[in-house]
């Protein structure tokens, strides 16, 4: 066998498995790096290729250094500084990629491949899917088999041998990791601040809506929430999903009253209370949603919340809002009421300035057309309204024509091409102008029913804006003018009341049944994914070990069962590695020994150095009658003894060929 | 010369005799390596990481990692574990010269073994593998530096495959040793002249002219005369050529009769005369004080000779 002393260095198989994993663990990073940064990092990478294969010298560290400067002001400038979480994963990628051109010994190697795991597993804080999760398999297991030929100093391993030996190890690790995983005790709260960059990137409602905002968030086929009722759905027309309600607008721009948000008109309910000038009759409909992270504070409820989860508040205006910005999936229970009534008995004199303001000089024709119909009561207000927007030729359209200085002049008597912030944010201009204390509300109208695992699924596609007018003895009233325009937006859903030519999203249309029928199903995947993978906190876990074992556990319970299963689960993987072949060997040695003694008692015994064939050509010659048998059983046991894995069934046929000798 | 330090000299020793030894479990120590403990702390990195941003995933690697390293512990062990150590006998050597003592590393449990390494105190390991069932030869090198008997130190037997991550090892006590002949001595007096010699009226009778008797390294002080120029023009380096005279007499290595500042210098003196007397081809005898060797020629006693040289008591 090949002996080399220990003080070689890895040679150049060992350089091109590692440059391999480097490779892939950059594959995973590509997508959220800069595209300077990537190609650098290739660079370095072919460089030291290049190194090893022509023979090149290693470069100095005097040409190291301007360069390791370079690339750190060059990640300074492409990312606004060194600090964020997109700038320190480049920073730390790219001084990796730099630590190829300096590695040569082993311990240079080991210290690469360590860092490797870790610039792989920094792939997730940008995307956690399945998809990644199966791919993060490629690199973790090419850097242990680059960590396996490392160690070993005597020669190139065979790269099967490699891959299937960390293969092997990985696959042992699975039950530990999941062990590990279900078990390990879990923290509600992050342990210090994370970056402010570490959400960018994020979709969902903004606080402010100008015209286009909205139909541009109808594009994203992205999921907003995902929501499991207890009981029947509610129907599709009171799937009025409330986000953020906007009253102040300065002509361009509808935004949310500072006020509201700034602390003052919060209301902190109890469970089973509801909110100050609610009043709700009728059923209530209970369910859970998980929202995504939309790095914004609103919590989607239905029309109208009467039970908020304990960590949020909820306004006057009846916005539910998180104390800390959505940043991570979130999972919260919640009850709404669909008949209600909303401050039936007035409203302040505050909020009547607030929901009747409008900007001054501008939208002369709507003014005058809302002036002429003062004189009605503000029931006939909204009803005249109404049926302007259903009888004069508006038509629904994603891609609306651009408005002018006076918007709403353009819209109404110009353009009449809109999206449903057009209609809403028009409806509750003439409302105002008409003497009518009117808001707007944006959120999501609908959602799509998963029949493989019965949730619902509310996309960004399903964004909507309308509008609340109040009036007097019945409250804030929900007026939906878009439903006047286009009643199909309301009960079928955004993908029904356009025209199929228009953008929308490929999976929000209806025009390719078995794509839709494959999405749904990869969605519940995805979903389970979240709930079960992504999602695993604190409350999941408990909730797991209680239905597992009906007890609740403290985590001083976690950290003992913890502890307990690692230890059974080594002790059996022990067993199993230090034993089983032990014991199949044994037996076949046995068996041979038998045939030995048979042999012995015909007066022919085996000498001590001699091998088994030399003994098997000996034992024919002298018992030539047994001749075929002698063989058969020598070629079976230097077979079974050379043999990578035994079964079984050749042991026993292995001991019939003895006994029938 | 044992060098166990601290608390390693309380460690278990493997003994090879009189069967080979064989590496149980209670004969197996194993601890992490700094790489290990690298590991760790990358690991720990990892952890908290995915603590801070709730990546579950994050978890699932960090978890996955440290699974792979606890295994890997097992794989180390179960690398060195019921491994047989024997030796074979070392060949001797001369004093100075490196000892080379080559222990068989033979698998006994069905499986094949990884990057096992073996080293004595202070030098540098060797590496082998080992097939299924097979065996290995480790040749370690030893140097000397006294005449007599080198025992061989305590054996480490390690191994830190496949990872890296935990170092398992083993010591092993072989039942072997070297014989370390003198070191011969540099300088080249010509070998003494024995009375059978005188005798015959040649003064020398390794160098006689009858005879071409064959080929040696030329030597500072050899007569150009007998450089054998055609064979340095085929590139085989300054040969002299050496010639017999047709007595062939019995050359007497004597003790008493040998020039030296002390015993030990006699002796490497002798050792040189016997060397040399060897590869003439003489028939020589060996006399120091308690032993006597009658003439002879050959390996075995030429072995004989420079063994009796290297045993003596010279105080």
């Amino acid at each position: 066998m090949a002996q080399i002393k220990s003080t070689h260095n890895p040679g150049n198989h060992d350089l091109y498995w590692l440059i391999a994993s480097f490779a892939s663990v950059l594959a995973l990073h590509v997508a959220y790096l800069h595209n300077w940064v990537s190609l650098v990092m290739a660079g370095f990478a072919g460089w030291r290729l290049m190194v090893a294969r022509n023979g090149w010298v290693m470069p100095r560290l005097a040409i190291l250094i301007p360069i390791t400067l370079a690339a750190a002001i060059g990640i300074a400038v492409s990312y606004h500084g060194l600090f964020g979480r997109d700038a320190s994963v480049a920073l730390f990628a790219i001084m990796l990629s730099l630590k190829l051109m300096e590695t040569h010994t082993q311990r240079d190697y080991i210290i690469v491949i360590f860092l490797g795991y870790f610039l792989a597993a920094n792939a997730f804080l940008f995307n956690q899917s399945i998809a990644m999760g199966i791919f993060m398999a490629v690199p973790i297991t090419l850097l242990t088999a680059t960590l396996v030929g490392v160690n070993h100093p005597n020669g190139a391993l065979d790269w099967r041998f490699k891959a299937k030996t960390a293969s092997m190890l990985l696959t042992q690790a699975l039950p530990l990791m999941l062990i590990f995983f279900v078990l390990f005790p879990r923290l509600p709260q992050p342990l210090w601040g994370v970056p402010q960059d570490a959400y960018s990137g994020m979709t969902g409602l903004s606080d402010n809506m100008a015209l286009g905002n909205i139909s541009k968030l109808s594009l994203s086929g992205a999921t907003a929430f995902r929501v499991e009722f207890q009981g029947k759905p509610p129907a599709k027309n009171q799937l009025y999903w409330r986000g953020p309600v906007l009253t102040t607008y300065d002509g361009r721009t509808w935004r949310i009253n500072s006020y509201s948000i700034n602390g003052i008109g919060i209301n902190n309910i109890q469970k089973d209370q509801l909110p100050e000038g609610l009043v709700t009759t009728g059923t209530v409909s209970k369910y859970t949603v998980t929202l995504e992270p939309h790095n914004k504070q609103w919590l989607l409820m239905l029309d109208m919340p009467t039970a908020i989860p304990p960590e949020a508040m909820i306004t006057a205006e009846l916005q539910v809002i998180s104390k800390e910005p959505v940043r991570t999936r979130m999972r919260y229970e919640a009850s709404s009421s669909f008949n209600y009534t909303l401050q039936a008995a007035g409203l302040s004199e505050r909020e009547q300035r607030i929901d009747l303001q409008l900007p001054k000089n501008r939208n002369p024709k709507t003014l005058a057309l809302a002036e002429s119909w003062k004189n009605q009561s503000p029931e006939n207000i909204v009803n005249t309204a109404l049926k302007m927007y259903r009888e004069e030729p508006f038509v629904y359209t994603l891609s609306p024509p651009p408005l002018g200085e006076n918007a709403m002049d353009d819209f109404l008597f110009t353009t009449r091409r809109g999206f449903c912030e057009h209609y809403s944010s028009s409806f509750v201009y003439l409302m105002r102008a008409a003497g009518v204390p009117a808001r707007v509300v944006t959120g999501y109208l609908g959602g799509e029913i998963n029949p493989n695992d019965n949730y619902m699924i509310v996309r960004q596609s399903d964004a909507h804006a309308w509008a609340e007018v109040w009036l007097q003895n019945r409250g804030w009233v929900r007026i939906d003018p878009t439903g006047a325009v286009s009643p199909d937006r309301i009960e079928l859903g955004v993908a029904e009341s356009v025209n199929d030519s228009e953008a929308l999203p490929l999976l929000s249309r209806r025009d390719y049944p078995l794509l839709r029928k494959l999405y749904l199903q990869w969605d519940a995947v995805n979903n389970g994914w979240n709930q079960w993978v992504l999602g695993y906190n604190q409350d999941r876990q408990l909730q797991l070990l209680r239905y597992l074992t009906g007890n609740n556990f403290s985590w001083q319970d976690l950290v003992i069962a913890l502890f307990a299963l690692v230890t059974a689960s080594l002790l059996a993987l022990s067993y199993f590695l230090l034993r089983s072949q032990k014991i199949r060997r044994d037996a076949i040695q046995k068996i041979y020994d038998q045939f030995l003694n048979k042999l012995s008692k015909a007066g022919l015994t085996r000498y001590k150095q001699e091998g088994p064939v030399d003994f098997s050509s000996r034992a024919v010659r002298r018992l030539p009658a047994q001749a075929k048998l002698i063989v058969q059983i020598t070629d079976a046991y230097t077979q079974l003894r050379y043999a990578s894995k035994i079964s079984p069934a050749a042991i026993k046929a292995f001991k019939e060929l003895v006994n029938s000798l | 010369m044992s060098s166990a330090k601290g608390w390693k000299k309380w460690l278990r020793v493997a003994r090879g005799n009189p069967a080979p030894a064989t590496l149980s479990s209670r004969y197996i120590y194993i601890l992490p390596t700094r790489y290990g403990v690298l590991f760790a702390c990358i690991l720990l990195g990892l952890l908290i990481g995915s603590i801070n941003y709730a990546l579950s995933l994050g978890f699932v690697v960090t978890f996955l990692l440290a699974g792979m390293a606890v295994i890997s512990m097992l794989h180390t062990w179960r690398n060195l574990a019921y491994l047989v150590i024997d030796s074979r006998k070392p060949a001797p050597v001369f004093a100075t010269e490196d000892a080379v003592f080559e222990v068989i590393a033979k698998d006994s449990r069905q499986r094949a073994r990884f990057s096992i390494a073996a080293h004595f105190d202070d030098t540098i390991p060797t590496y082998a593998d080992i097939v299924t069932a097979g065996e290995s030869p480790i040749r370690l090198l030893l140097p000397t530096e006294k005449r007599g008997w080198l025992k061989a130190e305590r054996v480490t037997l390690f191994t830190e495959f496949p990872l890296g991550l935990f170092y398992a090892w083993s010591y092993v006590a072989l039942d072997a040793r070297c014989m370390v002949y003198p070191k011969p001595a540099t300088h080249h007096l010509p070998l003494p002249a024995s009375p059978d010699q005188g005798a015959a009226g040649v003064l020398n009778s390794s160098s006689g002219d009858d005879d071409f008797a064959g080929h040696r390294a030329y030597q500072l002080g050899d007569s150009p005369k007998r450089v054998d120029w055609k064979a340095s023009s085929r590139e085989q380096g300054l040969l002299t050529k050496q010639f017999q005279g047709e007595a062939q007499s019995t050359l007497w290595l004597d003790w008493v009769a040998t020039p030296g500042a002390d015993n030990e210098q006699r002796i490497s003196q002798l050792t040189r005369w016997v060397l040399d007397a060897h590869g003439l081809k003489h028939t020589y005898s060996l006399r120091i004080p308690g032993i006597e060797i009658s003439p002879n020629n050959g390996e075995p006693h030429y072995h004989r000779c420079l063994e009796a040289l290297a045993l003596m008591d010279a105080t």
